[in-house]
């Protein structure tokens, strides 16, 4: 943190006027970049009288990456590979926004067992992001040992996403027309032992918070967004629904066959942290009933890329001895079989699709709210413009109002609170 | 309310509405904008201002589109209106006041695409440097081929780099 010179002189002086009134002097204060409860690099200058917070200006932009401007230059496939990077603890929400708007603009469905592996590796997404919000914000609070379960949990969820896509992060595993690859064998077992671990340890999290006295006096009534504020101020995700708000994409606007998944959305009257963890935590129970749901759907095989070979794309993929690797037999077809197969082959690989021209914006529920794909084709074979509406950015606009008037501590409270991952908010 | 009926009843009083894609789109003068707005909350519930962005159509009059993505949290629709700002008057009134989401957004636009929002309570850069030159995701501009703050080196833009 470094201190304004200039005005921080905030002793409080006796004024040398007749009525011996105090006269006071705010104090401005940087917080963050480099501050390690900011979740990432996230700048707030504070104005302060004491410990008091008068106002909070958030500055951002430290991770700005050019991810959209990035996108115009390359193909519609490689978009995903962007945009999986852009709020990197919810990247299958990123590649899903991203396709379903690829979709919609080529007028395409993923197969239905595509579509329940999307719904499956988002909610489990779901949790591991709410995990990491769990763990980080209650190490900002000095609950050190929920860090230490939060991320041990994450981790497995994270060998879960490693093993069926490849990478832990920035997975893009959601492709246009479908998903990259079936889940492996053993896949199903493993979440479903996951499954059996989970609630145990969702109930372990509760134990030591919810009734832990330091932990409702860090929250109970600290950051207060009333829901008026909040919609005033395009707030979505749970820290709307905490403030008695129950919008949620997936229930309000269907996609990927949401609409046939029993889940329930949670709400909280009180706008305040604590009812944001307990919305938080109640998801996850949800989420872990919306991947239970899908492993049933998962018993039934099925194609997961859809068969239209203008939209596929056409490498196969197949676990090799090493672990990874191209389908012996797919690789044979192209360089030994057919010349049109190879062909088409380097045709979709380096020139890729081209999507008939028009311009869509497609919302998905990611875990901080609604993350929006504004996509504009204009007929070529490269996306002319992807916009995305990012939850925390839009989110993080909230916090001056929720800080305003309390304590600096609060504020650390404040914005664990609302989540903000700056990948997300600077892309 | 059903995608169609929607469209009409923003047709009566905006007559260039197009729906495509189960999207309705409605296309208004920048002057007429803040009442349109107004017209749509009142009128239709688009109480949401979900997203404010715009693209760049270099060589076309108008060059730049400012789209504004609205939501309404009572019946469920939503509603894209687009304003057309010509190169030499890429000035549009800001929503701000109306719908206080909008700031950062209006600041976004503006940084990127360098588009003026009147009446905007602190425009400036929000996601770039603020000594920053040039308006990033124009067309116009190049990915890449900027100096780097390290060294003097100097990144030239991808399709002229050796490879």
């Amino acid at each position: 943190m470094s201190v304004d010179r200039q005005s921080a002189a905030a002793e409080v002086t006796q004024d040398s006027g007749a009525a011996g009134e105090l006269r006071r002097e705010t104090m401005i204060i940087n917080m963050g970049p480099q501050h390690p409860s900011t979740h990432g690099v996230l700048r707030l200058l504070l104005e302060l009288d004491g410990e008091t917070v008068l106002s909070c200006t958030p500055i951002i932009g430290y991770l700005h990456t050019g991810i959209e401007k990035n996108i115009e230059y390359r193909t519609w496939q490689q978009g995903v590979t962007f945009v999986t990077r852009a709020d990197y603890l919810s990247s299958f929400f990123n590649e899903l926004g991203y396709c379903l708007a690829a979709e919609k603009l080529l007028g395409v469905q993923a197969p239905p067992r595509a579509q329940v592996l999307r719904v499956l590796f988002c909610e489990m997404n779901r949790i591991a992001s709410h995990l990491v919000w769990l763990a980080t914000s209650g190490l900002e609070l000095g609950a050190v040992s929920v860090m230490l379960y939060g991320f041990r949990e994450r981790e497995t969820i994270l060998d879960i996403f490693e093993a069926a896509t490849g990478l832990r992060m920035n997975h893009a595993y959601i492709r246009i027309g479908g998903v990259l690859m079936d889940l492996h064998e053993g896949g199903v077992d493993r979440i479903e032992d996951f499954l059996g671990v989970m609630p145990g340890r969702i109930a372990e999290y509760e134990s030591l918070l919810s009734g832990n006295p330091i932990w409702i006096a860090r929250n109970r009534g600290v950051g207060p967004l009333p829901a008026a504020d909040a919609l005033r101020l395009g707030v979505t995700g749970p820290t709307l629904r905490a403030s008695g708000v129950a919008r949620d994409v997936r229930r309000d606007e269907p996609y990927s066959g949401y609409d046939t998944y029993e889940f329930d959305v949670i709400t909280r009257e009180e706008g305040d942290c604590y009812a944001r963890f307990e919305v938080r935590i109640e998801e996850m129970k949800q989420s872990l009933a919306i991947v239970e749901q899908c492993v049933d759907r998962l018993r039934k095989p099925g194609p997961v890329m859809i068969e239209d070979p203008k939209v596929r794309w056409p490498a196969q993929l197949e676990v090799g001895p090493d672990g990874i690797g191209n389908s012996q037999a797919y690789v044979t077809h192209i360089m030994e079989e057919s010349m049109e197969a190879l062909i088409h082959h380097f045709k979709m690989v380096t020139e890729g699709v081209s999507v008939p021209s028009g311009e869509v914006y497609v919302p998905v529920e990611s875990p901080r709210g609604e993350l929006g794909m504004y996509v504009v084709s204009d007929g070529t074979n490269r996306p002319y413009r992807v916009k995305i509406r990012d939850p925390s950015f839009v989110n993080l606009q909230a916090v001056p109002q929720m800080v305003r008037g309390g304590l600096v501590a609060d504020t650390i409270a404040a914005i664990a609170s609302v989540d903000p991952v700056m990948g997300g908010v600077d892309r | 309310m059903t995608l169609a009926e929607l469209a009409d009843r923003v047709r009566t009083r905006y007559p260039d509405v197009a729906v495509a894609r189960d999207e309705v789109t409605v296309v208004v003068g920048r002057e007429e904008l803040l009442e349109a707005l107004g017209a749509l909350r009142l009128e239709l519930g688009l109480d949401s201002m979900v997203s404010v962005t715009a693209t760049d159509w270099p060589g076309r009059d108008p060059r730049f589109w400012v789209a504004y993505e609205l939501y309404s949290n009572e019946h469920r629709h939503r509603l894209r209106v687009k304003v057309g700002l010509s190169e030499d008057d890429a000035r549009i009134p800001s929503v701000t006041a109306a719908f206080p989401t909008a700031d950062w957004h209006e600041r976004e636009t503006y940084d990127f695409y360098g588009i003026v929002f009147e009446g905007h309570p602190d425009l400036r850069r929000i996601l770039l440097p603020e000594d920053w030159e040039g308006w990033p995701l124009r067309k116009t501009e190049e990915l890449g081929g900027v100096n780097t703050r390290f060294h003097g080196a100097f990144i030239p833009p991808v399709d002229r780099r050796s490879t």
